[in-house]
């Protein structure tokens, strides 16, 4: 039997869960994992952006989303030279702190820092620290089987961790479960998406996020549990502009952050977190789940500055975020010292130009605490589109 | 040997290699100027040995970048490339080219040809994202060569583990379609006897390359890693698969041999061999250099020539009977080498503390390069905690002369040097 991890939230009102999803993000103990491993539990943290979840889930262990954390990095901003992203720090601290113990960590090629992770981790711990290979050629014909082969490699690797096999059956049932999420997610952007009163951005932000600490099972359970009680939230509609937040795939902003953007907006769509939401229709359980894991990561999926497709150039895809949500403007932004956001933005900001779409440009960083500028200029945009 | 002889051996790398770069520039130039295809493509891994069997000239804009900053003119393209809306905090050598770009090719050193695709690896994640720049300025076809890396440290694997097997069939498969798309960008039919002619000079260079990078265990010295190796590398890379290319190495080889032989080495007097972690820093590339060597200081090897020579530093050589499955398997491990040098530095470093026997190590890490600079903090620390030598830590830029500070740099690097006088004479 699977422990509680986060019971806080349980038999509370809406406002109080809230609260608790809160108190748990800025939690630097990391309480959902001490709990998880006092009851016997292991561990797999991996890196932003996208990681096979249910690989992890199949064997037991509780896939921890490593996405840096609100603490400073003591220890390991001797291990990294200056000039880098805060994430970057910040999650090797949570590890080189002990505020997290685990069995093994995996990082992705996302990007010319985080690639280096593998090897910084490595050095420093005695458990597998590893790259996971995600392609980088999505259009390769071959991509898929090469990926369901690299699930496979992991899927090897966990099972020398946990000193189990792990079948397809149990890929299966957590493909199901994981299936289950992804649906309660649509659900939840789709609320925000056509009634943004009820659940704001920073809101469905809290909800979404703790789903990268606790089992699957659990974020299932609070999701079914929240979703209704937002529906039936007796608010009204308000005379806002609603936009689109983009620039939040790895590094996170800081919540007063997006807290202070839904003050002022409706943020009706979002690619904060993305990882968590990459795949946008149910994996299917028959066949070979690996495969089939695989062939969802390439082809039924979201997109983000650090997956190349051609298919999916990312300023059209912005344009379709947009769209897809009737916002009138945008919202850009980039962590400092993130190439491939900052170049991203270039990209972004020259398209919505040329399709007269208003936005508005910002750098963050996960652990600012003074937004009175940022605050002063996004009222000032908002302002200008609502009496322009 | 005649005098004669060792007037026109010594050296003679560094001259022919100087001509064979400007004879390159002035290829491309007269591709500009007719309006000829070209490849953009990029060190670590630049597929020449697919590209030249369609004739494609092959365009590389991080060596562009750089002789941007070697000419002190990198300021003015990092502007222009910001103004653009670029941040200042990203690679410099995408900023150049962009500004390149902007400028429709113009260049100190010649006309850049505007490309008919870019072909490039994984090996840099700022790579892809470039070329994504180029597809959104010409809508050309880009083509990323995914090469999977090596998953944890010492767990490299090789022909027969399937998991290798996977690797290189990936790689295969992406290869055949590379060829596909070159077959359709050119018009020119894929012929296998020419890629056996290719990848029998890119044999000669790897072998070569490889052993005047072996050679280089001579005491003293034969070339400096950091100045004369730069000049090698350029024909490693705009030569690759090329004749002039192998005859080059051949005649560089033979060079270095006469060298050791003679025990002939660079100008500067030895005192102290050095290894270099990082970029170079083109900015002040020729003054950087100096400071080393006017105290005795000379660069022995580098980690630099390494990976930007997209690891063909290994050697490995194709099979030419059997030359697009050889193709695959060499570019998977020779490429997946380069990013071991970057990512996993601290072991091929201590291995050559000891083969070249080296008395220090220069860490240079550079704001531009997340790539080369994330890890040499910790892999710093992991190679004094392996090996009993003392490394010094600089940090400035390999394009933007904003970021080097040379007086700072001079005092650490005085400091450094007496530090290892001290110890050597407590020794
Ligand atoms: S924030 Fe950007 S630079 Fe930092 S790890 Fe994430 S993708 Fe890489
Ligand atoms: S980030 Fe580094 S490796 Fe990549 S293009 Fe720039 S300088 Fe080259």
């Amino acid at each position: 039997m699977a422990p509680l991890t986060f019971p806080e939230w349980r038999n509370q009102p809406l406002e109080e869960i809230l609260y608790h999803c809160r108190e748990l993000l800025e939690d630097t103990d990391f309480p959902t994992v001490k709990r998880w491993r006092a009851a016997g539990g292991k561990v797999l943290g991996h890196f932003q952006v996208y990681f096979p979840e249910e690989i992890a889930h199949a064997a037991g262990m509780l896939p921890f989303k490593v996405r840096g954390a609100p603490l400073e990095p003591m220890q390991a901003d001797s291990r990294f030279g200056s000039y880098l992203c805060s994430i970057l720090k910040t999650s090797l601290e949570l590890a080189l702190s002990k505020r997290v113990t685990m069995e093994m960590f995996v990082t992705h090629p996302i990007c010319d820092a985080a690639r280096n992770l593998a090897a910084v981790w490595g050095r420093n711990f005695d458990y597998p620290c590893q790259i996971l290979y995600l392609p980088q050629n999505a259009n390769s014909g071959f991509a898929a089987t090469y990926l369901r082969n690299e699930y496979d490699r992991l899927r090897r690797e966990i099972e020398q961790i946990v000193g189990r096999e792990v079948t397809d059956a149990d890929l299966r049932r957590s493909l199901a479960i994981y299936n289950h999420n992804r649906a309660l997610l649509r659900d939840l952007y789709a609320l925000k998406r056509e009634t943004p009163w009820q659940v704001s951005g920073y809101e469905a932000y809290l909800l979404l996020a703790v789903g990268g600490m606790i089992p699957r099972e659990e974020h299932n359970e609070l999701l079914e549990t929240a979703l209704p009680l937002l529906r039936a939230r007796p608010a009204k509609k308000q005379d806002k502009i609603r936009v689109v937040y983009e620039g939040g795939f790895c590094e996170q902003p800081p919540l007063d952050m997006l807290r202070a953007l839904s003050q002022s907006t409706y943020v009706v769509d979002d690619d904060l977190l993305i990882g968590l939401r990459w795949i946008l229709e149910d994996v299917p359980t028959a066949g070979d789940p690996l495969y089939n894991l695989a062939e969802a990561y390439l082809e039924k999926s979201s997109y983000s500055p650090v997956q190349h497709d051609l298919r999916k150039p990312k300023e059209e895809m912005l344009l379709q975020r947009i769209h897809g949500a009737q916002a009138s403007a945008a919202v850009v932004t980039a962590a400092k010292m993130c190439e491939p956001g900052l170049e991203e933005q270039v990209a972004y900001t020259h398209t919505l130009d040329a399709h007269g779409i208003p936005y508005f440009v910002s750098e963050f960083e996960e652990n600012m605490t003074s937004f009175d500028h940022l605050e002063i200029q996004l009222e000032t945009f908002v302002e200008s589109l609502l009496f322009a | 040997m005649t005098t004669d002889q060792h007037t026109e051996l010594v050296g003679r790398g560094n001259r022919e290699g100087a001509d064979l770069f400007r004879s390159w520039f002035e290829e491309l130039s007269a591709t500009a100027e007719q309006g000829g295809q070209s490849a953009y493509v990029f060190v670590m891994g630049s597929i020449a040995e697919v590209l030249r069997v369609f004739d494609l000239p092959t365009v590389f804009p991080e060596i562009n970048s750089l002789q941007t900053a070697v000419r002190r003119v990198a300021h003015e393209y990092l502007n222009e490339a910001e103004d653009y809306g670029y941040s200042p905090d990203i690679c410099g050598y995408v900023k150049a080219d962009v500004a390149v770009q902007l400028r429709k090719g113009a260049h100190p050193m010649g006309q850049i040809p505007t490309p008919s695709l870019a072909v490039y690896t994984n090996a840099c994640n700022t790579y892809i994202k470039w070329a994504e720049i180029w597809e959104r300025m010409y809508k050309i076809p880009i083509f990323t060569l995914d090469v999977p890396g090596t998953r944890q440290a010492r767990m490299q694997t090789w022909r027969g583990d399937p998991d290798f097997e996977n690797d290189r069939k990936y790689v295969a498969a992406q290869l055949k379609e590379l060829i596909a798309l070159c077959e359709q960008v050119t018009g020119i039919p894929f012929d296998i006897d020419r890629l056996r002619e290719v990848l029998g000079h890119a044999n000669v260079m790897s072998r070569g390359w490889s052993r005047v990078l072996e050679l280089n265990r001579s005491r003293p010295s034969l070339f400096n890693a950091l100045t004369d190796g730069t000049v090698y590398l350029g024909v490693a890379n705009g030569f690759r698969g090329r004749a002039e290319g192998a005859i080059f190495f051949d005649r560089l080889v033979e060079e270095m041999e006469y060298k050791a032989a003679h025990g002939i080495g660079t100008l500067t007097d030895e005192k102290y061999r050095l290894l270099f972690v990082g970029v170079p820093c083109y900015p002040i590339f020729r003054r950087f250099n100096e400071m080393f060597t006017q105290w005795g200081g000379t660069f022995i090897n580098s980690t630099y020539l390494w990976f930007a020579s997209g690891g063909t530093n290994r050697g490995f050589e194709y099979n030419l009977n059997d030359p697009l499955e050889s193709l695959a398997e060499g570019i998977l491990i020779s490429v997946r080498d380069a990013m071991d040098s970057m990512f996993y530095q601290d072991q091929v470093l201590a291995g050559m503390v000891d083969e070249f026997e080296a008395d220090g190590i220069i860490y240079h890490p550079i704001k531009s390069c997340r790539t080369v600079s994330t890890g040499l903090a910790d892999n710093r620390r992991a190679v004094m905690a392996s090996r009993d030598i003392p490394t010094l830590f600089i940090e400035s830029d390999m394009m933007d002369r904003r970021v080097v500070s040379e007086a700072q740099l001079k005092n650490r690097i005085d400091a450094y040097f007496e530090g290892l006088a001290a110890r050597r004479a407590a020794a």
